[in-house]
């Protein structure tokens, strides 16, 4: 087999138009591209030499068909040079700093050195050698005269693109004219005049040339005519500006030597100046411009071949016109028409250049707009690469899945494959996938033979191929389940929106999660697709496997706590488990641990009446604790919650508790016990609490949320004397007695007075609203678990929906002096003005509906243009930080070993495994208690508490220490 | 080591030898003097309590060959996305309006010359933090005092004068070292006719001037010039509000301001330097240096996202954000013209932004990319240079000769 070859390394520069010539598969001189039968015209554009696109032809250089040939340069021959645009302000930047008639850079030896020291310094210091080559050229301009010829230098205009002019300064015309009206007496200014002998005094000009250049006879030379500027105090010069052709511009880079473009930064050996002017014009292969034969049969060509046609077709013509001795005038139309045709070759996108445009009036996509942007070759095909073997579709949960796993539709397992490699032992098993087939589920695609040959395994011949398989043969046998893939949710704003899985192969048509992988995916069920990935060799399968599995992620580390935890129902769930600790029956609670490793009840809490074993809730949660975990903590339902080796004694289990973002019991368990037993707690807790809330049952609907007349008297009481107050700040407002807090004015004052008063009302009906929902209310059991919504929505549902709005301000905006016609100009009251008085349960009016729409499009607005925003921003964070790694010393260094930190973090410790808030997660405390109190009963002990700890590898769901979820062997062991 | 009465010499030979970062040793110190008071600890147990934790802190090392770059990254554009666009918010003092949010983060990553809203927050020394009258001394010298402050003025234009009547107690209240109003009041006529180049004319605490040629033109000139004059102050300083706040179990005024002058603040008495800070990262480098701008990255950064509720971002990433912004002893920005524009790869570069430029720059520059990058890898198709990529893993393949 043949080594690939690796990249070692990419070299910039300019082409030499010779070596163009040499490497040219053929030279282009028709601007047709197919002749009547299809066949591509020799000479044109679509030469075979340039390569092949069509199947079956021959490529005429590599004698390769289309597929395995890359194509080869062609190169047309340009009638005249012209300018590449790509680099116009440099050949400005030339022009300015370079003799005219010598070609030496205007720099005298001190200067010249000066500068290539300074920029061999900026070099070295990392800063920008932009600044030292700008400053050169502006220095060099300076000169009026060449420091070495003594050419008097032109002062150099850029017309863009593409046009150059020398200014100079030459006599007028008119100059005996201007010189006479200046000798004129001049009677209001009481100017005597000045008469001829008079000026050739003071000029020290022989009185007859004076009088010969009156008479405009002799035009003055330079020296004299700067002494009769001075005398009369007059300008003679007018501006001459001599257009400079690319042709011109050519020869006058040929001449500047090698030593001064170095002071320039130009890289004399691969960049000389002279090739940014073509001479000749490469013609890209054919294959990177192919045409598509549409349906009836007519050719489209791509945009660059038509744009080269428009070249060869004016470069033709020019050369036809010049044979023919056309006029200058003529000549110099078609030079710029040329011009214009390489230019937009090169980049359509020129400001102050028509764009070329295609028949239909949309602006061709040339050289340039193929590489930029976010579709361009650089981010979209390059940095951004197509793939095999990946499958999306949409997503449905399935709680009966392990977290680690993924629920893969027969359809996708039996299109994406795995090679197995085929040995001895494995014979049979490969022959078997052989045998089933490629449309029977674990069945092979594709075989390959040891010579290399690729067989396709049809229903036909899979029987037959079966047979003929043996060790060393390679069979690409389906997914099946316990495989590794690559899952992925866009956008992909951290790494775990990219985790490795195990497949469940199912029927149907989608992929399958645990609802517990939602957070880090922030994927939900309401149309979302995910993307699957198969991978194709071991060394990326035992990566995935042992980096990459979602239980490897857990923990975050944006905070180093979990991502991954119990969410919603989940919560509630637990919440109604253990909150008020209710009792259950030996069935019941068999039945609430089905689906977990237990199989056993602990001893029973106690007998109820009826005289019957009873379970509490806290202990049936507690049956999923490892035996040792001591933890105490609040939770967010305000209880204390006490866990004493392994038992929950006391504590509502929460969102603080177990729920993803840093659920107390889910991050200590992670982090002590191991990613393994993580992954079992979480499973088994969401199991649980799933059984639990079957259990007792949870709904809402609209009556969850109606509060009694009394209390909607109430709350209509309290928002009425919010009313009240309100209108007596506009009282004193209007009275001119509202005083201003410090720093704002009085309008801003009230402003924020009415929103205070008014938000204060909205809380109090609230409270009001609050105090009528019993605690086994289904919506406050989720707000005060966490599980979902606040006790903000419930105010809103059952209370008052409160001030609409706009800008952190009242609304405000509408018409002249009002927000809506229904109020009387400058209505300043608290309805006028978008509060909702309402609650959405007892319905908002035309008005308040109104008001909340605005407040609520501000909302999408906000997020619209924040994605946008955020989106950039990462971009950057990730292409500024990209290179940077830790090194073995703990240092970070970028990919060129430049130290960006000499420890991580300052202190070394990775964010994945201590949060910023709490310290270091190391408990010295409890170290140097446990040594000094307690005595370790043996060597072994104390060296489990106090050496190295190598956690268990867990390879696979199915397998590896404390990973069988049907068989009773923990991690505890671990500890 | 004195600090700790009951930490031996040897205990605290042992805690050195470790490994442990300084923040640990003293953790490790205080549990061993606490422990120690209460009974005996040998030397052989304070050697196990070092290498237990020693092994517990090595456990929470970063992974060698981490691409901790790009977790930092993402750790703090991907709470972004969460984040509000809206620009003002009240950021602990409601008086004072301060950019929040995503453009916030925005405007630091981007390094901007001058923040949307620059503010300082000024802490004040020994008694001027504690007594109101020499607080508010410091204030009246920070912020800028224009003549609509001091009192009202009014345009004569039958005389073409324009007249100011000073009010006597803001005079007084403003310069507090002087006692006569009309003292204050020959200051301001002083300041006025160096800044307008006019005449004045005072009497008590009324100036009077006028143009040198009657012109209606020219009068209101004045007036308008003579609203932009700062007799007393930071010229960038629009205001300042006092505060009294607890620090540390003691109460002191603190001090915020709109607009910032961190340097010339510093100057003033009464300022306490070492506490002082701003939220121009540049006006830091300027004066405290580039170590000051990291820290300030840092703490600004932080502050933005506790704001928005995200307080749970480890500060780790911060810092290596700030690290990489002010790695060059100067701030770069995070972006085309900061870090992402001066990588030494070519193609990193191209494929970063302003792709063309970048290329033609190259050639007329001969540059060669080495190709070693993470970007350049990507586009090359080889493995790139972090993490398992980083490791070569050699197996012994050589085969054993037969002689």
């Amino acid at each position: 087999m043949q080594t690939p070859k690796v990249l070692g390394g990419i070299d910039f520069g300019l082409m030499d138009p010779e070596t163009y010539r040499d490497m040219s598969a053929t030279k282009v001189i028709t601007a047709d591209t197919y002749d009547d039968d299809g066949y591509p015209i020799d000479m044109g554009l679509m030469d075979p030499r340039l390569g092949v696109i069509d199947p079956g032809l021959e490529c005429r250089t590599c004698g390769s068909h289309s597929g395995s040939c890359n194509g080869h340069f062609g190169h047309i021959e340009l009638a005249a040079p012209v300018i590449h645009v790509g680099f116009t302000k440099l050949i400005r930047r030339l022009l300015r700093s370079t003799c005219r008639e010598c070609g030496r850079l205007a720099l005298d030896e001190a200067q010249r050195d000066e500068f290539r020291e300074r920029y061999e310094r900026a070099e070295e210091l990392g800063d920008d050698q932009h600044d030292v080559l700008k400053a050169a050229v502006r220095q060099a301009r300076k000169a009026s005269t060449c420091p070495f010829c003594g050419e008097p230098q032109a002062d150099i205009k850029h017309e863009k693109p593409t046009t150059y002019y020398e200014v100079q300064d030459v006599l007028s015309g008119e100059y005996s004219e201007r010189i006479a009206a200046a000798m004129q007496p001049d009677e209001e200014e009481d100017d005597p005049g000045t008469s001829p002998q008079e000026l050739a005094e003071k000029t020290d000009i022989a009185l007859d040339r004076i009088n010969e250049i009156m008479a405009g006879e002799f035009r003055p030379r330079k020296e004299d005519r700067r002494a009769i500027e001075k005398a009369l105090d007059l300008d003679l010069t007018e501006e001459d500006m001599n257009k400079l052709m690319p042709s011109d511009i050519r020869d006058w880079f040929e001449d500047i030597p090698d030593e001064d473009l170095e002071v320039l930064g130009i890289d004399s050996q691969d960049s000389r100046p002279e090739w940014m002017i073509l001479t000749v014009l490469p013609v890209p292969p054919v294959t990177t411009r192919p045409s598509i034969t549409l349906d009836n049969g007519q050719r489209s060509e791509d945009d660059l071949t038509h744009k080269l046609v428009d070249i060869i077709r004016i470069n033709q013509r020019f050369m036809e016109n010049r044979e023919a001795g056309a006029p200058q005038l003529i000549i110099e139309d078609l030079w710029e028409l040329l011009q214009y045709h390489v230019t937009t070759f090169v980049d359509n996108e020129i400001s102050g250049t028509p764009p070329a445009r295609h028949r239909s009036g949309r602006p061709l996509k040339t050289l340039s707009q193929r590489l930029k942007g976010k579709e361009g070759r650089f981010r979209g095909s390059l940095s951004g690469k197509r793939v095999n073997f990946s499958a999306r579709t949409v997503i449905s949960p399935d709680p009966t899945l392990s977290l680690n796993e993924v629920g893969v539709p027969d359809r996708v397992a039996t299109e994406m494959t795995q090679t197995l490699n085929v040995t001895e032992r494995n014979v049979e098993e490969a022959r078997q996938y052989v045998r089933n087939g490629p449309e029977a589920h674990p069945g092979a695609n594709y075989v390959r033979r040891p010579d290399g040959r690729r067989l396709k395994v049809t229903e036909k011949n899979c029987e037959e191929l079966a047979e003929k398989v043996e060790a060393d043969w390679e069979v690409n046998r389906h997914l099946v389940d316990g495989d590794i893939v690559i899952f992925n949710r866009q956008p992909s704003l951290h790494r775990m929106s990219i985790m490795a899985h195990e497949v469940v192969v199912m029927p149907y048509k989608t992929f399958r999660l645990n609802t517990v992988v939602c957070p880090p995916y922030n994927a939900d069920f309401d149309g979302d697709e995910m993307n699957m990935h198969a991978l194709q060799n071991e060394e990326a399968r035992a990566e995935a496997r042992v980096l990459m599995r979602v239980q490897e992620q857990i923990l975050s580390p944006r905070f180093g706590g979990n991502i991954i935890g119990a969410i919603q129902d989940h919560i509630s769930g637990t919440y109604l488990l253990t909150h008020s600790n209710p009792q259950f029956t030996e069935t019941q609670a068999l039945d609430l641990l089905r689906a977990t490793r237990v199989d056993e009840l602990p001893e029973a809490d106690g007998v109820d009446d009826d005289g019957r074993e009873y379970w509490t809730g806290q202990t049936l949660f507690s049956e999923l604790l490892p035996d040792d975990l001591s933890l105490h903590f609040s939770s967010s339902t305000g209880d204390d919650v006490v866990i004493e080796n392994g038992q929950l004694v006391e504590g509502t289990i929460d969102e603080d508790a177990v729920g993803a973002f840093g659920g107390e019991v889910v991050d200590t368990l992670t982090k002590e016990y191991g990613e393994t037993r993580s992954r079992i707690f979480i499973n088994e807790i969401a199991s649980l609490a799933m059984r639990a809330i079957m259990h007792f049952g949870f709904s809402i609907g609209i009556d969850d949320e109606s509060i009694p007349p009394e209390a909607e008297e109430q709350v209509d009481d309290a928002i009425e004397s919010a009313y009240e107050r309100v209108q007596e700040l506009i009282a004193t407002y209007e009275a001119g007695e509202l005083e201003s807090l410090p720093g704002r004015g009085v309008d801003e004052t009230l402003e924020m007075k009415i929103m205070q008063t008014l938000g204060k009302a909205r809380d109090s009906a609230g409270e009001i609203a609050d105090q009528h929902f019993g605690d086994d209310n289904p919506a406050v059991v989720m707000a005060r678990s966490g599980a979902r919504g606040s006790m903000l929505n419930l105010t809103q549902m059952a209370g008052s929906v409160g001030q609409q709005a706009v800008r952190g301000e009242r609304i405000n905006r509408g018409y002249e002096d009002r927000t809506l016609s229904h109020y009387r100009a400058n209505d300043l009251s608290a309805e006028a003005h978008g509060f909702v008085e309402n609650s959405y349960r007892g319905g908002l009016t035309p008005e308040e509906f109104f008001f909340h729409a605005m407040g609520g499009r501000e909302g999408l607005v906000d997020t619209a243009v924040r994605t946008s925003k955020s989106g950039y921003l990462q971009r950057r964070l990730i292409n500024a930080l990209s290179e940077l790694e830790a090194q073995y010393d703990g240092s970070v260094r970028d990919t060129s070993g430049r130290i960006v930190q000499f420890e991580f973090g300052e202190d070394g410790t990775s964010p994945v495994k201590v949060s910023s808030g709490e310290g270091d997660g190391i408990d010295v405390d409890g170290i140097v208690d446990r040594v000094v109190d307690a005595e370790f009963s043996s060597d072994d002990e104390k060296e489990r508490f106090l050496g190295e700890r190598t956690p268990a590898t867990n390879l696979s769901e199915h397998t590896g220490p404390g990973g069988t979820k049907a068989t009773e062997t923990g991690v505890e062991s671990d500890d | 080591m004195t600090e700790y009465e009951h930490v031996t010499d040897d205990m605290e030979a042992v805690v050195e030898a470790t490994e442990l970062p300084p923040r640990l040793k003293t953790e490790v110190y205080e549990a061993l003097d606490r422990k120690a008071a209460e009974s005996d600890v040998t030397i052989e147990q304070a050697t196990d309590i070092a290498t237990g934790v020693e092994n517990r802190y090595i456990e929470t090392r970063v992974d060698p060959l981490d691409p901790v770059g790009t977790v930092s990254a993402q750790s703090i554009g991907e709470p972004g996305t969460q984040m509000t666009m809206n620009t003002f918010h009240y950021a602990g003092v409601a008086e004072i309006d301060v950019t929040q949010g995503l453009p916030r983060l925005i405007e630091l990553v981007d390094a901007r010359k001058t923040p949307d809203t620059p503010m300082m927050t000024v802490h004040l020394d020994g008694e001027y933090a504690t007594d109101r009258e020499k607080a508010h001394e410091v204030v009246w010298s920070i912020e800028a005092t224009r003549i609509l402050a001091l009192g009202d003025v009014s345009t004569n234009v039958a005389d073409m004068l324009v007249r100011i009547d000073l009010n006597d107690d803001t005079l007084l209240e403003r310069w507090p070292t002087h006692s006569d109003p009309s003292e204050v009041a020959a200051i301001i006529a002083e300041t006025i006719e160096d800044s307008l180049g006019v005449n004045t004319r005072q009497s008590g605490t009324v100036v009077e001037f006028g143009p040198s040629e009657p012109s209606y033109r020219e009068l209101l000139q004045l007036v308008e010039r003579l609203r932009e004059i700062v007799f007393k102050g930071i010229e960038e300083i629009e205001r300042v509000v006092i505060r009294k706040e607890e620090i540390d179990g003691d109460e002191e005024f603190v001090l915020y301001t709109e607009g910032s002058a961190f340097g010339d603040t510093l100057d003033i008495e009464g300022v306490d330097a070492s506490r002082t800070t701003c939220n121009n990262i540049h006006e830091i480098y300027r004066n405290l240096g580039v170590e000051a701008a990291r820290e300030t990255i840092i703490d600004e950064t932080k502050n933005t996202l506790e704001e928005q509720g995200l307080d749970d971002v480890n500060v780790r990433h911060l810092m290596l954000v700030a690290d990489i912004m002010t790695n060059n002893g100067e701030i770069d920005s995070i972006g085309r013209h900061g870090i992402s524009g001066s990588k030494d790869s070519v193609l990193a570069r191209a494929a970063f932004e302003v792709t063309v430029n970048h290329l033609l720059d190259a050639a007329i520059h001969g540059e060669y990319d080495e190709l070693d990058g993470v970007i350049e890898n990507v586009i090359a198709g080889k493995p790139i240079s972090l993490g398992t990529g980083d490791v070569d893993l050699r197996m012994g393949s050589r085969v054993v000769s037969d002689d």
